[in-house]
């Protein structure tokens, strides 16, 4: 099948969206640990505090855009700039519904994890360039476990592959007429929610930034917009990962009643919503701890999963 | 594992409880007495001024932002020709209160003191001066230092005896 | 050398000392109160208790007052010991219990010697809750607040004022508990040494009352080190300042010039520099402002359009500054600005320095001579700090002998006992009485001529080749016996000449003396007038009369005057022609005075306080000074002013001038190394001169402006005005504040010395730039006896500690202790005009006309035929050293003197 290009309402409609939308994360995430933490959070600018996003982004321009003297400049500005594009163009495979999506080609799997693994280019680069010791210790950081992480993550999934016998996302989603993949893959799904958090440098996998240990992490000597650039890229990251794990384990658009469309954002939403509750409620662990769970029970336990699904796919289907 | 499930569901539970936040400044709450905001200097229960200009605040402020002068009245009366706080460093931290011996500098719970033009956070002594005792009624400095002020001698301090008279022989 | 074992380690200590001294040499913390390095051991205070074992196996010890007991080899002792410890606690806290507790009003707290032992002890807590006992307290003039409650009766106050300094108008009164510290009655202290009360008494007592007047806790103060500016000794003093003002001045250590100890003038003249008569605008004549660019501009033009520019030094002012000013007008322009008889002594003593062989020695090897011949100079008042050397010089036979009967030195009440038993020679030859005559064995009054011969007579009594004056009288001859006999039996021979009585005569039979010495080292020390006198005259310029006659015959038409006051330098009829007759007058000064008013361009300069240079002082030592705080404009300092009009002129910074002055003068050549220069930093800062613990700095400017300005750069020194960086471990030279972790009061100095009371650890400050070397042939210009005339009286001017120097004049505190002006006449001249004390005399020139009325005080010391005059008042202008008068007893309706000027 040739891979289909989605036409240019369609492109610039859907990278606006996904812009607002993470935009609005940042609101959305200070609410909702505002009310599990039992306050309010940013509720003065605009109805219900919506403003803030405007008002922060209104402060971010005009902050001092400081590019400290001993950084190596050029690469300083590169790194946030890798995040924001790999992150959006990551969205260029999502089925959001049939019909709406940008790009629908039989590698889009691939495609998704091959972009996930640059993003931490820019991670490395920011480490490096900020010339800066915690700097540079978030960069190894982030360098590292990703990729470790990205290991579990491309076996995890291996097995939603098998049972639908596609890399087209598309073709996962129409797979899973019959029953979300959760079921069957519910041990992938764990491991790849957990590489996917880890990818996505999330709390409580946030060991490239951890502010008590590294200041701020690969982004310590970031500033004004450029820091936003790297604010924004986790809010991406964070609903390009939620789409996916839709797309992989819950039906994608798939649902009764609504339109599919509405199915696909609400799924979304939850799943970003749960990303949020695991920041807030979850501890940051040891990074030799979250190493050696990688490698020493993620790695056995997603090598299982594979061998015990090809196995059913054998026994059914051979 | 478990612990980290049960984690999750604990924080989700706090969903639907009412959050705490006193939506200031529509709604305030009551201060204690010893909360530290605006800082005020007092006067002893005889309505002078306490502080004695020792500079003891001043040192051990962190951000440095205590200034002042001393000087003498013609009674030999120490106290300070300007004090100046600038509140736009001061950190509200209370040292100087536990620094002062006479009670005069003290945290108040007054604390909305901001400005739109950042040299009105500069407080004279004019501002800073109130007419009252504040927290501590009683302490008058003056009272107990064996030293000669306006209104009382040496030997007149409590638990002083009168000067010596150094011309008698007798012990 | 002694081994002794100190809370079980190991030490090599120097013998004969006390354990007191020993401990703090090895960086111990022995809290002490009587002892004092200068003044010795009392053992009253009972505070430096330790436990001293009798041998190897005792566990029990006993308790010694360690500033008591000698060192002795083998001998173990604890200091940390729990019975010890307890027994210097509860001696504080007995001391305590009639102390007024009222720091925060103390002028004492935060240097308090009393807090640091306090704290050194751990007595936290007042249980005694009986009365306190109180004071009444003494005026004591306008240096010294009183404040008796905070006395511990240590007895250092009258240990130093009495015994060490040699006044009594100090006391102890009353009995046991109820020792009271002070005066027969209110008034002012007569010791021109009582300042250093401030820092001798370990408490309170004795505060700095020009300091309370403007206080500041000492973290408060910025200081950086300078040096006294007020007379020749150049003694090292930390001045200190807060929100732009110069608070005060204390003593900074050096081991071989001031020790511990400062002059009243030194400690309280430093108020010139906040005087209302500071120059802080620059003026060109009939403009309303001037700004810098047009000082600049004007002072530019003024030398582009100058035919000849005369360039007027300064003996006030440092190297730099002067040789600033020489290389703007040429070394054939340039006049040292000294009057012309001090022109010539300055030179003599020069040559006599250079040349002559003999050593000159600092204010610590005067401490050591035995046998001191003062040969007319009141050296209390013409080089103060000198004077309280040659009084402890006068004990050294008593040290002497102490030493023969195995008494050490440092036990300070036995050693006195001796003085009477054993005189140390001390000859005095003056104008007339003197501070001293209570140490000397021996007095002798004359005119400058009689001084002169009585000189002659003694080199020629030590060694037939010097020559003989003619017509000597008896008792001359006997006395200059006697004192040549004295002067060759010791060891250490000091002779004490100078500049007070305008005699060239008197400064050559002093070398006469030194050089007829034999095979002893006989030394020679010359008081000056100014702080940079011999600075001048090293660097060598032309006489002021020259400068006069250059000017009358069209040679030049201008003339740069670098802080001087000419008036003082030369009669007022010549300066005024002078001044009149130039085309330009460029006037660089810091204070108004007479020279200022007649400047047609007046540039503001900065004092000591605020600028920095070189001075060499009397011994010869080249000393450098710092800025304590910034200058505000448009002040400068003199050298920026000079180097402001210096095209193409090859020096950007201080440390540029400094070594190219060290280049041009071989025997200048190392005064750099004089202190280390801008680019010195201790681990890549600057040297701080805020403390630590410097408050207020986000708020002493807030008023003004709340944004904090950046601290003011300093290109060059190197010290910032912040409190950034460290003073650990810098040389002494710049050590900005004497301070060490649990010693705020100065009496930390002996955590900075090699031992107590020793040179400062990597050497005490300064470099001496002359070493005894050649010899110089005998003078043999010997005067004629001095033959009063009658009639006709010939003016002498003697100097006072207050009032002869021009700047600490300007400070009130010293202006309040200056003595009312008049005229000092021999009984005999006072009988033939028929007055009495204090009535008025005309003073008439020989032509008649009157120069001023004068109230008369009679002196029997004076010689006949002298009429003795205070040096430097300015009332005084008119009458010069060396003029010859007419007296004549006013009626009693004639002006005074203030109206007569007027
Ligand atoms: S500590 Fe108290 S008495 Fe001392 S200066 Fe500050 S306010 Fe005044
Ligand atoms: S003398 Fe010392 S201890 Fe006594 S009140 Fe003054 S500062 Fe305090
Ligand atoms: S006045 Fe000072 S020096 Fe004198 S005895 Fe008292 S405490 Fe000691
Ligand atoms: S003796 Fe001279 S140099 Fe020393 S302090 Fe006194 S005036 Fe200053
Ligand atoms: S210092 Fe030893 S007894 Fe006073």
């Amino acid at each position: 099948m040739k891979p289909a290009l989605g036409d240019a309402t369609d492109i610039i409609g859907i990278l606006a969206s996904v812009i607002i939308v993470a935009a609005m994360l940042i609101w959305v995430e200070r609410r909702l640990l505002a009310l599990w933490q039992d306050r309010l959070g940013p509720n003065r600018v605009g109805p219900l505090g919506l403003m803030q996003v405007m008002a922060d982004m209104i402060k971010m321009f005009f902050k001092e855009d400081w590019i400290p003297p001993f950084a190596d400049r050029w690469v300083f500005v590169l790194a946030p700039c890798i995040v924001f594009i790999t992150m959006l163009t990551g969205f260029a495979v999502i089925p959001f519904a049939p019909g709406v999506g940008i790009i629908d080609f039989n590698f889009g799997l691939l495609y998704f994890l091959a972009l996930t693994s640059l993003s931490v280019y820019s991670i490395v680069l920011a480490g490096y360039a900020s010339n800066n010791k915690y700097a540079l210790l978030g960069g190894l950081r982030g360098a590292a476990q990703t990729v470790s992480y990205e290991v579990f993550m491309g076996i995890s999934i291996m097995g939603v592959v098998m049972l639908s016998g596609s890399f087209n996302l598309r073709e996962i989603v129409e797979a899973q007429r019959d029953g979300w993949f959760i079921g069957p893959q519910f041990l992938g799904f764990l491991i790849f929610l957990i590489a996917v958090v880890a990818e996505s440098r999330r709390a409580p996998l946030d060991l490239p930034e951890a502010e008590q240990e590294l200041v701020a992490g690969f982004h310590t000597e970031y500033s004004g917009m450029k820091f936003g650039m790297f604010f924004v890229g986790e809010y991406l990251g964070i609903t390009l990962s939620s789409a996916i794990i839709v797309t992989l384990f819950f039906g994608g658009w798939l649902g009764p009643w609504l339109p599919p469309l509405v199915w696909f954002c609400l799924k979304t939403a939850i799943g970003i919503i749960f990303f949020i509750l695991l920041r807030g409620a979850l501890p940051r662990p040891r990074y030799d701890q979250l190493m050696t769970f990688g490698w020493k029970f993620l790695l056995p336990a997603g090598l299982l999963n594979l061998l015990a699904t090809g196995a059913v796919v054998l026994a059914l289907h051979g | 594992m478990l612990s980290q499930l049960r984690s999750l569901w604990e924080v989700l539970k706090h969903t639907f409880v009412k959050a705490d936040t006193i939506e200031y400044p529509e709604q305030r709450r009551e201060l204690f007495p010893r909360y530290r905001g605006r800082i005020i200097l007092t006067r002893d229960p005889d309505g002078e001024e306490r502080c004695v200009a020792c500079n003891l605040c001043a040192v051990v402020c962190p951000p440095d932002c205590i200034a002042l002068q001393k000087t003498e009245d013609e009674n030999g009366r120490w106290y300070p020709e300007f004090f100046r706080i600038n509140f736009s460093r001061c950190i509200l931290c209370g040292l100087c209160e536990e620094a002062c011996p006479t009670h005069a500098i003290q945290l108040t719970p007054d604390f909305d003191m901001g400005e739109y033009d950042r040299q009105n956070m500069v407080y004279e002594k004019q501002h800073l001066l109130i007419d009252g005792t504040g927290k501590y009624h009683d302490y008058n400095f003056y009272r107990i230092a064996g030293m000669a002020i306006g209104g009382k001698t040496k030997g007149q301090a409590e638990n002083e005896k009168p000067p010596v008279d150094v011309k008698t022989l007798l012990p | 050398m002694a081994r002794i074992e100190i809370d079980g380690e190991l030490h090599t200590v120097q013998d004969g000392n006390n354990l007191l001294s020993t401990c703090l040499s090895l960086g111990l913390d022995l809290p002490y109160f009587c002892w004092h390095p200068a003044l010795g051991s009392a053992g009253a205070c009972r505070q430096c208790a330790i436990l001293q074992y009798r041998d190897a196996d005792d566990q029990q010890g006993h308790l010694v007052m360690a500033c008591m007991t000698p060192v002795q080899d083998g001998m173990r002792i604890a200091l940390t010991a729990q019975q010890a410890r307890q027994f210097r606690r509860d001696n504080i806290e007995l001391l305590m219990t009639n102390h007024p507790h009222y720091c925060p009003v103390c002028e004492e707290g935060g240097e308090c010697h009393l807090q640091d032992m306090t704290l050194l002890t751990g007595h936290t807590m007042r249980r005694f809750r009986g009365q306190k006992r109180t004071h009444d307290n003494q005026y004591l003039g306008p240096f010294i607040n009183h404040e008796m409650n905070r006395c511990i009766a240590c007895y250092r106050c009258v240990r130093f004022y009495n015994d060490y300094a040699g006044s009594d108008d100090l006391q102890v009164f009353g009995i046991h508990n109820n020792v009271y510290f002070g005066r027969f009655e209110d008034g002012a202290l007569q010791s021109e040494f009582s300042g250093n009360l401030v820092e001798v008494c370990p408490t309170g007592v004795f505060t700095d009352k020009t300091f309370s007047a403007h206080y500041a806790r000492k973290w408060d103060l910025q200081t950086a080190p300078s040096v006294c500016v007020h007379c020749s000794l150049g003694c090292n003093v930390a001045p200190g300042e807060r929100y732009g003002e110069l608070r005060r001045i204390v003593n900074r250590y050096h081991g071989e010039v001031n020790g511990y100890l400062l002059c009243d003038r030194g400690r309280f003249g430093y108020d010139f520099v906040n005087s209302p008569k500071r120059i802080r605008k620059l003026h060109i004549a009939g403009q309303a402002s001037c700004s810098v660019t047009m000082a600049t501009d004007k002072f530019h033009t003024m030398l582009q359009a100058a035919d000849g520019v005369i360039g007027i030094a300064s003996p006030r002012a440092s190297l730099e500054a002067n040789f600033a000013l020489r290389a703007l007008v040429g070394e054939d322009n340039f006049f040292l600005g000294l009057d012309d008889s001090e022109h010539t002594l300055l030179n003599a003593i020069h040559e006599v320095m250079r040349d002559g062989g003999i050593h000159s020695p600092s204010l610590q090897e005067i401490e050591q001579a035995d046998a001191i011949l003062i040969l007319g100079e009141d050296v209390t008042h013409s080089a103060p700090r000198m004077a309280l050397s040659l009084r402890q010089a006068a004990r050294n036979a008593a040290f002497a002998l102490a030493s023969k009967l195995h008494i050490q030195p440092w036990q300070d009440a036995a050693v006195r006992e001796l003085r009477k038993q054993a005189p140390t020679p001390v000859f005095i030859a003056s104008i007339c009485s003197t501070r001293l005559d209570d140490i000397a064995t021996n007095t002798w009054h004359g005119g400058p001529e009689d001084l002169a011969r009585l000189g002659f007579a003694i080199a020629h009594n030590l060694n037939d080749a010097a020559p003989l004056p003619a017509a000597l009288n008896e008792d001359q001859q006997a006395l200059a016996a006697n004192i040549a006999r004295a002067l060759r039996q010791a060891q250490r021979p000091l002779i004490v000449s100078g500049t007070s009585c305008s005699s060239l005569a008197v400064i050559q039979a002093a070398y006469n003396i030194a050089r007829a010495l034999p095979e002893s080292a006989p030394q020679l020390a010359f008081t000056l007038p100014e702080c940079n006198s011999l600075g001048m005259a090293i660097m060598g310029g032309k006489p002021l009369q020259q400068a006069f006659a250059a000017m009358n015959q069209g040679l030049a038409d201008s003339v740069v005057i670098l802080e001087n006051d000419i008036y003082r330098r030369a009669s007022t009829q010549q300066v005024d022609a002078f001044l009149e007759t130039a085309r330009h007058v460029v006037v660089i000064d810091s204070l108004q005075n007479n020279t200022t008013e007649k400047a047609a361009l007046l540039l503001a300069t900065a004092t000591f306080a605020e600028s920095e240079g070189t001075l060499v002082n009397n011994e010869g030592r080249a000393q450098r000074y710092f800025p304590v705080y910034p200058v505000t404009d448009p002040v400068r300092a003199s050298w920026q002013w000079l180097l402001s009009v210096m095209t193409d002129s090859p020096w950007a910074h201080h440390d540029d001038l400094t070594s190219a002055c060290a280049g041009a003068f071989p025997e200048l050549a190392t005064i750099v190394a004089a202190a280390p220069g801008a680019d010195y930093t201790v681990e890549g800062c600057k040297i701080p001169r805020q403390p630590q613990r410097y408050s207020g700095r986000t708020a002493m400017h807030a008023n003004i402006a709340v944004s904090e300005p950046g601290q003011p750069s300093d290109q060059e020194t190197p010290f910032t005005f912040s409190m950034e960086g460290t003073t650990a471990k810098v040389p002494p030279a710049v050590l900005p504040v004497i301070w060490a972790p649990g010693w705020d009061s100065n009496q930390a100095i002996n955590k900075f010395q090699e031992e107590t009371g020793g040179s400062l650890r990597a050497g005490d400050p300064g470099i001496r730039l002359f070493e005894a070397s050649g010899t110089q042939s005998w003078f043999n210009d010997i005067p004629p006896a001095f033959q009063a005339q009658p009639g006709v009286w010939k003016v002498i001017m003697l100097p006072h500690i207050f009032g002869s120097e021009e700047l600490s004049l300007q400070s009130p505190a010293i202006a309040e202790r200056c003595p009312a002006v008049c005229a000092l006449l021999h009984p005999l001249d006072a009988e033939t005009l028929a007055i009495s004390d204090c009535d008025t005399v005309a003073i008439r020139d020989p032509s008649g006309t009157l120069i001023m009325n004068m109230p008369i005080r009679i002196e029997k010391t004076l010689p006949p035929g002298l009429l003795g005059l205070a040096t430097g008042r300015p009332e005084l202008q008119p009458l010069q050293s060396g003029m010859l008068v007419c007296l004549h007893k006013s009626d009693p309706l004639a002006t005074d003197v203030s109206e007569e000027r007027s």
